[in-house]
């Protein structure tokens, strides 16, 4: 019903028109397709609501005809308390009313998101960690040697429900990825859940949405929803370890990376560096963007975040390393070969 | 009458100027520094309440205009993170504890003693003792702004951010401590509030013959005295994490990290309606008076108030939606969220109804209250939107939300506070406001608001987080927030004329009589400004509108002790005269007793002995205050 109303009203193209890689507007996710129609119902319910007192504000304006009640004697005033006494029940029982009804409408939108996985269809299963201020990804697979680990991206392949469970390690985080649902929170101590249900090819991002500290601003996190193929090419190469460097200057980059600071903190897999404090770099180069969306993925960018990370992102926990001319372009060469 | 004939009292023997001579040397402070430090006079005291929250306001304000001025365009590199996360805690502490509540408490600290005509209120210390808590609280958080060791976890300091391991250093204990501050101060404000309001009604003003601001203010105070409680505990809490290594928050040690959320909302939410209900009654009263009739439906606005205040205290978890509660519980506070709509409705009918069967003039308070009703209209149709879990999860925690409850919170509260201050500001200061220049600042600030914050919505679904210091370019926020920004200057611009028109208002404005918009409250049955002792005889009430029935002559009782400061008690419900009760004399002591307690609160801060060693100066204090010095001598009395 409220589908086929759907094209009649401006409104709809005032919360359609926005398009973009984050916007709740989108209808690319099942959830977020459901919670914009619920949106637009509301905003059409509520806008006549708007339209009605200021046709009566208006309306008392335009009248100024009143009888003045302040114990001076006004022969031309005339009053009107018993309509208005019956306008008063009317309009609490309008009111009463379409709350009933709008109350009711997101109650069984609710129920309706609930429903986890009503066509039964295999499940993609995804652990998302928090931290201060990335995020972790885990794909778990009933074999767990096929079990991929990446950070501040996620693949997803289209018509396939995705269980994301979503815990932190440090503060309160949110997750949302607007273009296919709405949020749920990482709260310390707790694991959350939330199913993406994606519907459309395309390019995302999400946002943490929860104040997190210094650099909430800088929390992103892309979302690609992939067709089947490009998926399972995605998790084909992910499960691979690292390719080993071939070129000089790669295995420079390789050889400062192992021995020193860089390994302390991030994991390559095949290789020695296996920390989990910062985000695992084991196909670093595959990804979108670095340092959770801050950055584009590029030459240029590697450069910037690896020489002064402070000066990208400040306050972040990557600290400044203090690299020569020749170990930052050998480590940058070597983290361009982790594709 | 004249039972006691040695004393002097009010009556047929002593009226006239020659009892107005009488009273105000009974009832004046000391002169110069000494008087202004000691007074308990509720008008005084609520007038420095005012200009302390209005100077706290600015502060705020121009927090705002700085981070609207970073967030005009995208990768800004005016400030860093560090910079704008001080200044949105500050920018929302600041608003909501130190301006938004203690202003509204201010104006019915003036008010509410005029309006029931009685004296001063109870506890007359005690309400003193509270302006310089509060005072103390403010200057200290913004102290530690100016030194850059501002707080900078947020106005709700969400735990564990906010808890030692996340936010080490001072800042949290500063927020947590100045929190401290401003419980003490509203509770004894409410205490006092409560007090006057049921035992000192005029004769005859029973609870049904209250004006609506005065039962709103009753309401409210009832509501700070159930919800301080909670937020008191919580940063009680949040204090013990971080200084002595509780771990109540702290999830790694079995603590929980939404206790926090649950008992901050249990206070925030009501919070939220501590503020706008003064402001409703704000309208009720400016209504009655433009409209030239009593509120249409009394009864239903009152009950309307009493229903807001009720349904506040259930709906705290719609803050939480995205917590990952049980889902289906949701569905009790999104109902519960959904029928404040219903009251608040209620209320715009008898409103916009009111004007409808009367005779308005629309000048300028009448004008705030037009404004008021068109934003209100809007923040709370947002706020059905927000009640929706499903919608909630999709809009929460983004500019959507700040539209929203800028919408109630600006609409809602500042611009009848505004029409407010035009309204009794001729009962404040004796002299009336400039009209055209209050349309001008009317018109500004109203189309200004709407430029800055309508945008918000829109940037709200297009997916924009808050509390963000910046955001990317390409994400088509660009246009809308520099629209955003440019309003903001605006609306900082009109602020500045309503200012300017009060300054120059009270220096030049024209002189006001005691009733000019001749209105039917008792607060303007007194000369403007209103003398130390309110009322040379204490009125007497038969109606609701007592100035417009009696418009020749006020009824008056006397027999009230007039070399001594004495107020007449009634009863609780009927108003009776019920006992004549002294009242306290000015006192340096609530003074000490705040610096005592401000110096133990802030030493807190930095060792746990500071609660223990620091409890000797306040009681020392809170002796010298209580320290017998006459006997008690209420008396009844004599019909």
């Amino acid at each position: 019903m409220i589908r086929r109303l759907l094209p009649l009203l401006p409104l709809t193209a005032l919360v359609a028109g926005c398009q973009g890689i984050q916007t709740s507007g989108d209808d690319a996710g099942r959830d977020s397709a459901i919670i914009r129609d619920l949106l637009v119902t509301f905003t059409i319910v509520t806008a006549i609501f708007f339209v009605a007192v200021m046709a009566f504000l208006i309306a008392a304006y335009w009248r100024r005809g009143g009888k003045r009640q302040d114990g001076i004697s006004d022969e031309d005033g005339v009053s009107h308390e018993r309509s208005l006494r019956l306008g008063f029940f009317f309009w609490v029982g309008a009111v009463g009313g379409a709350l009933t009804v709008l109350t009711l409408a997101s109650y069984f939108t609710d129920r309706g998101l609930a429903q986890a996985n009503p066509d039964n269809k295999p499940v993609l299963s995804i652990a998302l960690t928090g931290n201060q201020w990335w995020w972790d990804v885990q794909y778990h697979y009933e074999d767990p040697s096929k079990n991929i680990r990446t950070a501040n991206e996620i693949h997803l392949p289209v018509g396939i429900p995705a269980m994301i469970y979503l815990q932190s390690n440090d503060v309160i985080h949110s997750f949302w990825v607007p273009n296919l649902a709405g949020k749920q929170d990482l709260i310390p101590g707790r694991v959350n859940d939330i199913v993406l249900m994606p519907r459309r090819v395309g390019h995302y991002r999400a946002q943490c949405a929860e104040y997190c500290g210094l650099q909430h601003a800088h929390m992103a996190l892309d979302v690609f929803v992939d067709t089947p193929a490009d998926f399972a090419k995605w998790e084909a190469a992910q499960e691979q370890p690292a390719p080993q460097p071939t070129t000089p200057l790669a295995q420079a980059g390789y050889a400062y990376f192992m021995s020193r600071e860089c390994s302390t903190c991030h994991n390559i897999t095949g290789t020695t560096a296996s920390a989990t404090v910062g985000p695992d770099l084991t196909h670093v180069a595959s990804r979108a963007t670095i340092a959770a969306g801050t950055l584009p993925m590029n030459r240029g960018s590697l450069y910037a975040w690896i020489a002064d990370p402070q000066g990208v992102k400040p306050g972040n926990n990557m600290p400044y390393v203090g690299l020569n001319a020749d170990e930052l372009h050998a480590v940058e060469a070597y983290l361009e070969t982790l594709k | 009458m004249n039972a006691l004939p040695d004393l002097p009292r009010d009556g047929e023997q002593l009226q006239g100027p020659a009892l107005e001579a009488r009273l105000a040397r009974t009832w004046s402070d000391a002169p110069g520094l000494w008087g202004f430090l000691t007074t308990v006079d509720h008008k005084r005291i609520a007038r420095r309440y005012i200009v302390t929250a209005l100077c706290f306001m600015a502060l705020a304000g121009f927090s705002a205009l700085w981070m609207r001025l970073q967030l005009a365009k995208p990768e800004n590199s005016m400030m860093g993170p560090d910079r704008y996360n001080q200044l949105f805690t500050m920018h929302g502490t600041t608003m909501m504890f130190l301006f938004a509540v203690p202003v509204m408490e201010a104006v019915g600290v003036y008010l509410i003693p005029l309006m029931i005509g009685t004296r001063n209120l109870s506890f007359p210390r005690l309400n003193a003792f509270s302006y310089w808590m509060y005072l103390a609280g403010g200057i200290m958080i913004w102290l530690a702004f100016f030194l850059n060791i501002g707080p900078d976890a947020g106005w709700f300091s969400y735990t564990p951010l906010s808890g030692p391991q996340f936010s080490p250093g001072k800042r949290v204990d500063i927020w947590a401590q100045m929190i401290t501050f401003t419980e003490v101060a509203g509770l004894a404000v409410a205490t006092v509030t409560v007090a006057s309001i049921l035992k000192q009604r005029a004769p005859g003003m029973t609870l049904a013959r209250m004006p609506i601001f005065v039962w709103t203010m009753l309401v409210t105070a009832f509501m700070i005295i159930f919800s301080l409680p909670s937020v008191a505990l919580a940063s009680g809490m949040l204090i013990c994490d971080r200084l002595i290594g509780t771990h109540f928050f702290n999830a790694a040690e079995h603590g929980s990290p939404l206790l926090w959320q649950h008992l901050f909302w249990f206070f925030g939410h009501p919070e939220v309606y501590i503020i706008f209900l003064p402001g409703a009654a704000f309208v009720s009263e400016i209504v009655a008076t433009f409209s030239r009739r009593p509120v249409f439906g009394y009864p239903a606005v009152v009950m309307s108030v009493v229903a807001t205040a009720l349904l506040a205290f259930g709906l705290w978890v719609h803050h939480m939606f995205a917590t990952g509660l049980p889902r289906l519980g949701y569905a009790f506070y999104t109902a519960a969220s959904m029928t404040v709509a219903i009251p608040s409705g209620i209320q715009i009918f008898c409103w916009i109804a009111t004007m409808w069967d009367g005779r308005p003039r629309f000048q300028v308070p009448l004008l705030w209250v037009v404004g008021f009703i068109v934003t209100f209209v809007i923040g709370g149709l947002s706020g059905v939107m927000l009640a929706s879990v499903p919608i909630d999860l999709q809009v929460h925690d983004t500019y959507f939300v700040v539209a929203h409850f800028h919408y109630v919170l600006i609409g809602g509260a500042v611009f009848p506070l505004l029409g407010a201050f035009t309204y009794w500001f001729p009962k404040f200061t004796g002299r009336m406001m400039d009209e055209g220049l209050g349309k001008i600042a009317f018109w500004t600030i109203f189309i200004a608001f709407q430029v800055t914050f309508f945008p918000m919505h829109f940037l709200g679904i297009m997916g924009m987080p808050r509390r963000v210091y910046t955001y990317p370019t390409g994400m088509g926020w660009d246009a809308l927030n520099l629209l955003s920004t440019l309003g903001a200057f605006v609306l900082g611009a009109g602020f500045v004329l309503f200012l300017v028109n009060g300054i120059f208002s009270s220096r030049r404005g024209a002189i006001a009589g005691a009733n000019p918009w001749d209105a039917a409250g008792l607060e303007w049955a007194t000369a403007s400004p209103p003398p130390q002792y309110n009322f040379p005889h204490i009125p007497v009430v038969f109606s609701r509108t007592p100035l417009w029935d009696n418009r020749n002559h006020l009824p008056v009782m006397t027999g009230l002790r007039v070399d001594d400061r004495e107020l007449l008690l009634t009863t609780v419900m009927e108003a009776k005269p019920d006992v004549r009760d002294p009242s306290a004399m000015p006192s340096p002591w609530p003074l000490w007793a705040a610096l005592a307690t401000t110096c133990l609160f802030v030493c807190s801060i930095f060792t746990p002995w500071a609660v223990v060693i620091g409890t000797l100066p306040v009681a020392a204090a809170l002796i010298g205050w209580f320290w017998p010095k006459t006997p008690p001598k209420a008396e009844p009395v004599i019909e």
